[in-house]
C-alpha cells in the first residue's frame, strides 16, 4: 500500500511538471495552430538558467529563500525572452506561408537551441543543487512524499489557478481567447494579434521554465537533451487532453504522469519512453481530438 | 540602401541578443567545485554577430522589395532564376554534367581511400535525400521518423546475415521491401492525420524503433549492436579493404543513378502528379477523384524503400550497426538536405546532400557546429527561401498542331 | 424515367445546429438546375454532402446514369463520388497553384486512368499510350475553354476569370455526368459572366447535367430549366424561373418579413 501511495505521489509530481510544459504547447497551438517543437528546448533553457543563476547566487552567499525567488524569476524572465525571440525570428515571418513551413522552422529552431546549449555550456550532465530543503513537518510522510514533491504540487496548483484567472477575467485573457477562436475577426475588432501571440509565447515559456527549475532541482541533474523527451511527453499530454484546451492539458498531464509512474513502478522501467510514445501514437490514431478537445470540421 | 535608422535598429538587436544569451554564453558554473568562469569575449561575438546578421537580412529585404517594385512597375523583367537558366540551357548543363560524371567516375583513382569513404557516405545521403524528397518534398508529408526505415534496412542485413547467412545482394531488395512494409504498416493508421500530427507521430515512431533496438537485447543485441557484418561481395572474389571500398563506391554511384532514374520517372507520371497535387490541396485532390490515403501510402512506402536499401548498404559499409546510428538527428539531417535542396527538386537535393555532408568533413574546425548550422539552415531556408536552392521545375508541354 | 440525381430527405447536423433539414431535390438528365438562397442557407453544405466531403446525418443521395442502374452516393468517399460521375468546382477557387494549367487538368484524368508505380518506372507501352491520351484530352478541353495559350503557366499566375474557367476544365476532365458549380460567376465582370453563360450552355448541349449555386439572378433566370430555393437549410420553393420570380415565399426570404407592407 505504501508503495502504491508513493507511486501515486510521484505520478502527481511528474504530471504537474508535464502540465507546466503542456500548457505552453496547448496555448500556442490554440492561438496559431502550430506545434511549437522548440518548446521543450525553452524548458531546458529555463533549467540551465536556473542552475547558473542559483549557483552564482549561492557562491555570492545569498540566503536560500532569496536564491529560490531570484532563480525562479531569472529562469522565467530569460526563458520568456527566448520564447519571444523564437516566435519573432522563426514563426512570425511564416504566418501566411504553406502549412509545412512553420513546422520545419520549428524543428530547425529546436535543433538549433539544443546545440546552442551544448556548445555554450556542456555536452555532459551537470549536477543540479537541491533548492528545496527537507521540511521538518514532512518527516512522518517521508516514506511516500518528499518535500520537493509537495513544493512542486503546491506551486503548480497555484500557477494553474492564476493562469485560469488570467485567461478568464483579464483583458489580455479575453484577447487571447478571441484570437484563438478567430484571428481575422479579432484583428477586425481591434485586438493587436501580434501582441497577443507574443504574450502567449512569453507566458508559455515562463511556465515551462518554472517547470524546468522545479524538476531539475527534484531530479538533481540536467543536460542539453532533457527538453526533447520532456517536450514530447508534455506534447503527448496536451494531445491526450485535447490540444488547444487548457483544462485538457492539465488533465492529460496528470493521466500521463500517473500511468507512467505506475507502469515503471509495477512493470518495468526499460520501456518508460516507449510507453509515452506509443500512447501518443494511439491517441492520435483513435481519438485525435483528445479527451476534452472538439473535433474540427475543415471549412470548404 | 541601408539607412541610418537600420544601423540604430541593428544596435538594439545586438543589445537584445547580448542580454538574451548572457547567462548561457557568458557564465559557466561548476556547481560541485563552486567555481564561476566568466567568458566576456562570447558576449562580444554575440553582439557583433547579431549586428551583422540583422544588417544582412535588412539589406536582403530592401533589395528584394526594390526588385519587386521594379517588376510591378514594368521597369524590369522578372528574371528566371539562375538555376533554371542553367538547367534549361543544354549548352551550359551538358558540359557541366560531363565534367561531373568524369569527376565522380575518376574519384577513387584521384583521391585516397579515406576520401573515397567520405564520398560513399555523401552518396548515401544523396539517396536518402532523394527518398525522403518523395515523401516530404513531393507529397508534402512531413516525416520526422525517416531514420526508422534506415534502421530497418541496416538491422535487416545484420540480423539476416547473422542468423541465416544471407548475403548483401539478397538482402538489398529484402531490406527495401521490409522498409516499405513498415512504411505501409505505420502509414495506414497515421496518414489520415493532419500534417502536424503526422510529423509528431512519425517522430514518435522513429524513437520507438530506436528504443526497442536499444532495450530488446535478445533480438538486437542492445546498445552494443551487431558487428562483423560482411562487406558486399563480387562473385565470391576476395578483395582487400581498399578494393572493397572502391567497389562500394561504384556500387553507390550505380545506386544514385538508379535512384535518380526512378524518382524522375515517378515524378513525371500519373502517380507523381497526384503527389504534387496532394501537397497543394488535399480537398481539391479528393474532389478530383484521387484516393488520398492510397496516394499518401504509396509515397510513404516508396520513400521508405530507399531508406531500407541505403540501410543495408550502411551496415555493409561500416560492418557494424548499433542503435546510436539511428537517432532523431539523423532524420533531421536528411530533412535538412531536402529543405536546403528544394522541395521536389532532384538536382537541388543532390547538391544539398553533397554540400551538407562533405563540408563538415573537410572543415574539421567547423564540424562541431554541424548540428547548430543544420538547425539554423532549416529556419533560414523557411524564412528566406522556402523553395530551396534549386526550385522545382515543372515539365512543359507543347500544343501539337493539327 | 428516373431523374439522374435524386436527393431525398437530406439532413446534416453540426453539433446542435441543423444545416440541412430534410432537403429534397432532383436533377433531370440534360437539365441546368440552379440552387439559390440567401447567404448561410446551406447551399455549399449541400454540395459538400453531395460530394462526400461531409457525411450527412440522414437522407438518400441517388445517382442514375442514363440507361444504368441507380447507385447510392451516401457514405462514399469524395474520390469515389467523383468516379461515379459527380465533379465540382469550389466557391473559393481551389486549384493546385504551383502546378501548370495543363497539369491541373491532367489531375482531373486521374480517376479515369490506371497507370501504377511499376508502369511509371518502366514506362511500358500502355503507360506511354495512356499518358499521351491524358495530355491530348486535357489540351482539347483547355482549347474548348479558351485556355490553350497558357498551358504551361502556373495556375496561380492566371487572371481570376481564367482560374474559374480552369476549375471547370479540371472538373470536366473527370468525365462527369453531373457538373456541380459553386458560384461560378462570383467576382466576374458582365462580359465574363456572359461568356460563362454560353460556356455552361455548351457543356449542357454535350449531354451533361448541371447543378449550380449562384447569386447572379440574371444568370440563374436565363440559364436554368428548374430552380430550387433554400433558406435555413430547408427547401422553400422550387419551379421554373417564371414560377420562382413570382413566388411570395422566395421574395420573403430574400427581402425580409415586411415585404407585404411595403
Amino acid at each position: 500500500m505504501d508503495y502504491f501511495v508513493e507511486l501515486f505521489f510521484s505520478g502527481l509530481t511528474r504530471g504537474s511538471i508535464y502540465a507546466l510544459i503542456a500548457l505552453g504547447y496547448t496555448m500556442v497551438y490554440g492561438i496559431i495552430g502550430l506545434i511549437n517543437f522548440a518548446h521543450g528546448e525553452i524548458y531546458m533553457i529555463g533549467a540551465f538558467t536556473a542552475l547558473i543563476v542559483s549557483t552564482v547566487l549561492s557562491i555570492f552567499g545569498f540566503p536560500l529563500p532569496a536564491i529560490i525567488i531570484l532563480t525562479a524569476l531569472a529562469a522565467a524572465i530569460w526563458a520568456s525572452a527566448y520564447g519571444y525571440t523564437v516566435e519573432k525570428l522563426a514563426y512570425r515571418p511564416l504566418r501566411n506561408a504553406s502549412r509545412l513551413s512553420p513546422l520545419i522552422s520549428a524543428i530547425g529552431m529546436s535543433i538549433f537551441l539544443q546545440n546552442y546549449v551544448l556548445l555554450a555550456q556542456t555536452p555532459d550532465f551537470l549536477p543540479f543543487p537541491a533548492l528545496i530543503p527537507d521540511f521538518d513537518f514532512m518527516e512522518p510522510y517521508a516514506g511516500f512524499i518528499g518535500s520537493s514533491d509537495l513544493v512542486i504540487l503546491v506551486t503548480t496548483t497555484v500557477i494553474m489557478i492564476l493562469l485560469t484567472l488570467l485567461i478568464k477575467f483579464t483583458r489580455t485573457g479575453k484577447a487571447m481567447r478571441a484570437t484563438a477562436q478567430d484571428r481575422k475577426m479579432a484583428m477586425l475588432v481591434g485586438i493587436n494579434v501580434d501582441h497577443v501571440i507574443s504574450i502567449t509565447f512569453i507566458l508559455g515559456s515562463a511556465l515551462a521554465a518554472i517547470g524546468g527549475m522545479l524538476i531539475a532541482s527534484h531530479i538533481g541533474q540536467i543536460n542539453f537533451y532533457i527538453g526533447f523527451i520532456a517536450g514530447i511527453k508534455a506534447f503527448t499530454a496536451a494531445v491526450l487532453g485535447g490540444i488547444g484546451s487548457i483544462p485538457g492539458a492539465v488533465l492529460g498531464s496528470f493521466i500521463l504522469g500517473l500511468t507512467e509512474s505506475f507502469a515503471t513502478g509495477y512493470v518495468s522501467s526499460d520501456y518508460e519512453d516507449v510507453f509515452a510514445f506509443s500512447l501518443l501514437v494511439l491517441i492520435l490514431i483513435f481519438r485525435p481530438s483528445g479527451l476534452l478537445g472538439k473535433a474540427t470540421i475543415e471549412k470548404v | 540602401m541601408l539607412s541610418f535608422k537600420d544601423f540604430g535598429r541593428a544596435c538594439v538587436v545586438a543589445l537584445w541578443f547580448m542580454v538574451l544569451t548572457f547567462p548561457l554564453m557568458v557564465i559557466k558554473v561548476n556547481p560541485i567545485d563552486r567555481v564561476i568562469t566568466w567568458r566576456w569575449h562570447n558576449m562580444v561575438w554575440v553582439g557583433v554577430g547579431s549586428f551583422l546578421c540583422y544588417l544582412a537580412s535588412r539589406a536582403w529585404q530592401i533589395h528584394r522589395d526594390a526588385r519587386l517594385r521594379r517588376i510591378r512597375l514594368g521597369q524590369e523583367e522578372e528574371k528566371e532564376p539562375l538555376s533554371r537558366r542553367i538547367l534549361q540551357n543544354p549548352s551550359i548543363y551538358r558540359p557541366l554534367l560531363a565534367a561531373g560524371a568524369l569527376f565522380f567516375l575518376a574519384f577513387p583513382g584521384l583521391f585516397s581511400t579515406y576520401q573515397t569513404n567520405i564520398m560513399i557516405t555523401a552518396l548515401m545521403y544523396v539517396v536518402l535525400g532523394l527518398g525522403l524528397n518523395i515523401v516530404v518534398g513531393v507529397a508534402g508529408l512531413l516525416d520526422l521518423g525517416y531514420v526508422a526505415f534506415y534502421a530497418v534496412g541496416a538491422y535487416a542485413y545484420a540480423l539476416l546475415n547473422l542468423h541465416f547467412g544471407l548475403g548483401f545482394w539478397t538482402v538489398l531488395p529484402i531490406g527495401g521491401l521490409l522498409a516499405a512494409t513498415f512504411g505501409i504498416l505505420l502509414g495506414f493508421p497515421v496518414l489520415r492525420l493532419r500534417g502536424d500530427y503526422l510529423a509528431i507521430v512519425t517522430l514518435g515512431f522513429g524513437e520507438i524503433i530506436r528504443l526497442i533496438l536499444e532495450n530488446w537485447n535478445e533480438f538486437s543485441h542492445g546498445p552494443s549492436g551487431i558487428s562483423n557484418i560482411p562487406r558486399p561481395g563480387f562473385f565470391g572474389i576476395q578483395m582487400s579493404l581498399d578494393q572493397s571500398i572502391t567497389y562500394l563506391y561504384y556500387l553507390m554511384i550505380g545506386m544514385v543513378l538508379f535512384t535518380i532514374f526512378v524518382v524522375n520517372r515517378l515524378q513525371n507520371s500519373r502517380i507523381g502528379r497526384a503527389w504534387f497535387a496532394l501537397r497543394e490541396d488535399e480537398i481539391a485532390c479528393q474532389a478530383m477523384g484521387i484516393d488520398k490515403t492510397r496516394t499518401k501510402l504509396t509515397a510513404f512506402a516508396l520513400g521508405a524503400t530507399w531508406a531500407g536499401m541505403v540501410g543495408v548498404i550502411f551496415a555493409a559499409k561500416t560492418t557494424f550497426v548499433n542503435p546510436a546510428s539511428f537517432t532523431f538527428l539523423e532524420s533531421a539531417i536528411i530533412l535538412c538536405i531536402v529543405v536546403l535542396g528544394g522541395m521536389g527538386s532532384i538536382v537541388g537535393v543532390i547538391i544539398a546532400a553533397l554540400v551538407l555532408i562533405l563540408l563538415p568533413e573537410y572543415l574539421r574546425a567547423f564540424s562541431e557546429y554541424r548540428m547548430l548550422v543544420f538547425g539554423a539552415v532549416l529556419v533560414i531556408m523557411m524564412v528566406f527561401r522556402p523553395q530551396g536552392i534549386v526550385a522545382n521545375i515543372r515539365k512543359t508541354y507543347r500544343v501539337e498542331e493539327g | 424515367m428516373n431523374p439522374i440525381l435524386e436527393v431525398k430527405g437530406l439532413t446534416m447536423d453540426f453539433g446542435g445546429i441543423r444545416a440541412l433539414d430534410h432537403l429534397d431535390l432532383h436533377v433531370n438528365q440534360g437539365e441546368i438546375v440552379a440552387l439559390i438562397g440567401p447567404n448561410g442557407a446551406g447551399k455549399t453544405t449541400f454540395f459538400n454532402c453531395l460530394t462526400g466531403l461531409y457525411k450527412p446525418t440522414a437522407g438518400d443521395l441517388l445517382l442514375t446514369p442514363p440507361g444504368g442502374r441507380t447507385r447510392r452516393l451516401g457514405g462514399l468517399k469524395p474520390n469515389h463520388v467523383t468516379r461515379q460521375g459527380l465533379a465540382r468546382t469550389f466557391q473559393n477557387i481551389r486549384l493546385f497553384p504551383n502546378m501548370t494549367v495543363l497539369e491541373n487538368v491532367m489531375i482531373g484524368r486521374h480517376c479515369r486512368t490506371r497507370a501504377k508505380v511499376l508502369g511509371a518506372i518502366f514506362r511500358d507501352r500502355r503507360t506511354r499510350q495512356e499518358e499521351r491520351e491524358i495530355v491530348a484530352l486535357s489540351i482539347s478541353i483547355l482549347e474548348e475553354l479558351g485556355l490553350a495559350d497558357m498551358i504551361n503557366e502556373f495556375a496561380k499566375n492566371l487572371p481570376y476569370g481564367a482560374q474559374r474557367r480552369l476549375e471547370i476544365a479540371r472538373a470536366l476532365a473527370t468525365e462527369p455526368l453531373i457538373l456541380l458549380l459553386d458560384e461560378p460567376a462570383a467576382g466576374m465582370n458582365p462580359q465574363e459572366t456572359r461568356e460563362l453563360d454560353e460556356l455552361i450552355c455548351r457543356i449542357r448541349d454535350k449531354g451533361l447535367s448541371i447543378l449550380l449555386i449562384e447569386h447572379d439572378m440574371k444568370l440563374v433566370m436565363s440559364l436554368s430549366d428548374h430552380i430550387f430555393v433554400m433558406d435555413y437549410g430547408r427547401k422553400i420553393a422550387d419551379g421554373t424561373p417564371e414560377e420562382i420570380r413570382t413566388n411570395p415565399a422566395v421574395i420573403k426570404a430574400y427581402l425580409g418579413e415586411d415585404v407585404d407592407d411595403a
